[in-house]
């Protein structure tokens, strides 16, 4: 006799807890040949505003802490997400209509951009800050400060990238100290959600990040003129009314990163795109 | 007379050589405007100093396109090394019309003679001076080995520093590679004017540098014009809102420096003396016209009495009067409207229960003046704390605790300066570290140099001009390709 399998309830991330939408909202996700694999949770927009909520809370610890801790907690991520290597493999050979190889091969991707990332958050501030020799007698030294609270849209419409794009987004933007809450490839969340539990039982504090599964469309305009909201990354929004969205965001003066084709590569500006140049000044004199 | 009586001691006007009426600068050279001329007037006299051209739209068409040619046919072709020559003969021309610019400067922005020739003028020159380097050596700038100018950049400047602010502009645009279209704020025209003159002498390729005169019409035809790569904007935060907007979904690279209501911290181990003076300088230097003003004084409560007292005496004894007087310490508003906006904000302060005090000044007949003015009994949700007032008004609150400070200073949409005034290094850093602001003065206030960055957080605006950072907001890294994420 064959065991039924337990199916797992696919529900948000906000401040390190798992509630379903208050809206009571859910969205049925499919396989690409369209049989059921779940009921995701449809964010609705009191969600996106728990979740700004949380991130906000969040931001002042999470950018307080060392730049090594910052590294090592992200680290963590990945060796936890190695742990769980095989699920994120069936999951994706599940929904995303992949084979073996590049399921296989999106999962250790995604590993290896937390490991970059990493071993970056003690570092960039060394490449993008730096001393000022200004004509006068001052200490004059100019670093890097998060930006605050960042909404980030993963990439939407490829198939198979579904947890590398939310990685390759989100991780990124916690390096430097920034609090998100991030949309999940709206199609195909079941990775992201089950990124949620990677996080939830590595080293990152709660709120820091909170992941929501919904139509993009409908969470966007909310956040774009939310005014506790610092910055957008649109990576995933081409499909979608990203103008708008920019233009909304221009009432509260948001850092705002336009849409990207394809996954985001790795690389220095993905950080300081939501890093302030923060200069201080100081007199020097000998009494 | 007391000893706190001056004799007269004017600049004289006589090194200036105004013409009645100055045109358009496009192209390298002066012609007409297609909108009607407006009078610039000394805000200290009310007269007339000269006429100037209002741009049209297609004035603003014709001097982008004579910026594109420069830009496709000179300036993109021309070694980082040429360029920079022509920078430092720039720098070296405004050194040498240092004084005739600073008269211009004082009259037309009516900020005092003893500001434009100490600091306004002698920091242009260092702007140039500094970007000019930089113009050969912009792969050592941190964006690859082979960084990319943008093409022809659109720059809009106000009025409290207008001759700065255009070297702010011009210089690491000019540096990176870019040819410019830049319009001076309508009520300070003048000594951008002169500065097309020092193109000329400095015999720059027509249509790199293009001067276009008018008010927020022709600012705003210039930011929606479709052939422009860089829109670089100093001004009011609701005017960054709109360009903000209007360039959104557009490959336009934007830089925005805003508004401000920066904190100034004194903790009770402060040197007094030392904080009362940084003070001074940080609300009542340029008439308090300075976006990263520190509007509110947050004091600590046990000094605040011995504080505000101080401040007080110390206010009493600064001079109010002729801009071109070398002892005057407060010059005029530098606008009608100006004056009105600072009188509204002031009598609102009053109306919601402040305590306000004015220094006994005397004030004269004619222009535009405001007495330094100290509200005391301010609470956070007052106005006068929130909103910027752009003049010489200050805000007083207290605190007890570092905490508290941190989360009195950090409690404003913007973001762009503060002060903290202690003797103990390890509080200034650990303060540092949290307050939400992009320059950070301990134990001095509204400093500025060619190799600092400035530039706010939140809605102060993005970007940093100043230093290497401000070269980057004229350049595209070596891996950018057009549609690319920066």
């Amino acid at each position: 006799m064959t065991r039924l399998s337990v199916a797992k309830t696919y529900k948000l991330y906000i401040g390190g807890k798992f509630p379903r939408s208050e809206s009571g909202h859910t969205y049925e996700v499919t396989t690409p040949q369209g049989a059921f694999l779940a009921n995701a949770s449809l964010a609705s927009r009191k969600d996106a505003r728990d979740a700004v909520v949380a991130a906000r809370s969040a931001f002042p610890g999470y950018a307080g802490l060392t730049s090594y801790n910052r590294g090592q907690i992200l680290y963590r991520i990945a060796e936890v997400l190695e742990g769980r290597r095989d699920q994120f493999v069936q999951e994706i050979l599940e929904s995303e209509g992949v084979g073996a190889g590049p399921a296989g091969k999106q999962v250790d991707e995604a590993i290896d951009v937390w490991v970059w990332y990493a071993g970056f958050a003690d570092k960039y501030a060394q490449i993008v800050g730096n001393g000022n020799p200004v004509s006068g007698p001052y200490f004059n030294l100019s670093t890097p400060d998060p930006t605050g609270v960042v909404v980030a849209v993963s990439p939407q419409g490829l198939t198979g990238t579904s947890l590398l794009g939310i990685s390759a987004v989100l991780a990124p933007i916690i390096t430097s100290g920034n609090t998100a809450v991030v949309l999940s490839h709206f199609s195909q969340p079941r990775s992201a959600i089950s990124f949620a539990e990677v996080l939830a039982t590595s080293d990152v504090p709660s709120g820091v990040v909170n992941i929501l599964t919904g139509d993009p469309a409908v969470i966007m305009p909310w956040m774009a003129s939310h005014a506790d909201v610092n910055a957008l990354d649109l990576a995933g929004g081409s499909d979608g009314d990203w103008v708008a969205w920019q233009q909304a965001a221009a009432e509260t003066l948001k850092r705002v990163v336009p849409p990207t084709t394809g996954i985001p590569g790795r690389s220095l500006d993905a950080i300081t795109a939501f890093v302030e140049t923060k200069t201080v000044w100081h007199t020097k004199a000998l009494g | 007379m007391t000893f706190l009586d001056y004799a007269p001691a004017p600049e004289s006007t006589s090194i200036l050589n105004l013409k009645p009426s100055y045109g358009l600068f496009i192209g390298g050279e002066f012609v007409d405007g297609g909108g009607s001329s407006f009078a610039s007037i000394s805000p200290s006299t009310e007269k007339t100093i000269t006429t100037v051209a209002e741009a049209t739209e297609a004035d603003v068409d014709r001097a982008v396109k004579a910026a594109r040619v420069a830009y496709d046919t000179t300036w993109s072709k021309m070694s980082g090394s040429e360029r920079g020559k022509y920078l430092f003969r720039i720098a070296r021309i405004v050194q040498e019309r240092t004084r005739e610019l600073a008269v211009a400067e004082s009259m037309d922005n009516g900020k005092p003679i003893r500001e434009t020739r100490d600091v306004d003028i002698p920091l242009v020159a260092a702007w140039f001076f500094y970007y000019a380097g930089w113009a050969d050596k912009l792969e050592y700038a941190g964006l690859g080995p082979n960084p990319q100018s943008l093409g022809v950049a659109a720059q809009i400047v106000p009025w409290n520093f207008p001759l700065l602010m255009l070297a702010w502009k011009i210089a690491p645009a000019l540096a990176a590679g870019n040819t410019v279209v830049l319009k001076p704020a309508e009520t300070t025209p003048l000594t951008a004017l002169l500065f097309a003159e020092i193109c000329q002498q400095a015999q720059l390729p027509a249509g790199v540098v293009n001067i276009i005169t008018g008010a927020g019409a022709t600012g705003a035809a210039m930011v929606a014009h479709p052939d422009i790569n860089k829109l670089a904007f100093t001004g009011s935060t609701p005017v960054g809102r709109q360009i903000a907007s209007t360039l959104a979904g557009t490959n336009t690279k934007v830089t925005l420096e805003l508004g401000g209501k920066g904190a100034n911290i004194i903790f009770d181990d402060a040197a007094i003396d030392q904080a009362i003076e940084g003070i001074i300088s940080g609300i009542f230097f340029n008439q308090g016209h300075v976006c990263c003003a520190g509007s509110r004084l947050l004091v600590q409560e046990n000094i605040h009495d011995d504080v505000v007292n101080r401040l007080q005496n110390r206010l009493a004894t600064l001079r109010l009067g002729d801009p071109l007087d070398k002892n005057t310490d407060i010059g005029a508003v530098n606008s009608k409207a100006q004056l009105q906006r600072i009188t509204e904000l002031v009598n609102v302060g009053e109306g919601e229960g402040a305590t306000r005090w004015s220094s006994p000044c005397a004030i004269p007949e004619k222009g535009f003046w405001f007495a330094p003015t100290v509200f005391t009994d301010v609470h956070t949700s007052h106005r006068i704390a929130r909103e910027e007032i752009f003049g010489p008004v200050l805000s007083v609150l207290t605190f007890r605790t570092p905490e508290e400070a941190i989360a009195k200073a950090n409690n404003s949409p913007y973001g762009l300066s503060a002060g903290i005034w202690t003797e103990k290094a390890s509080r200034m850093l650990a303060v540092a570290d949290k307050l939400r602001a992009g320059v950070i003065w301990a134990n001095t206030f509204n400093k500025f140099d060619p190799a600092s960055p400035f530039g706010g957080y939140q809605e102060s605006g993005y970007g940093r001009e100043g230093g290497r950072h401000g070269l980057a907001a004229y350049l595209n890294s070596s891996d950018w390709k057009a549609g690319s994420r920066s």
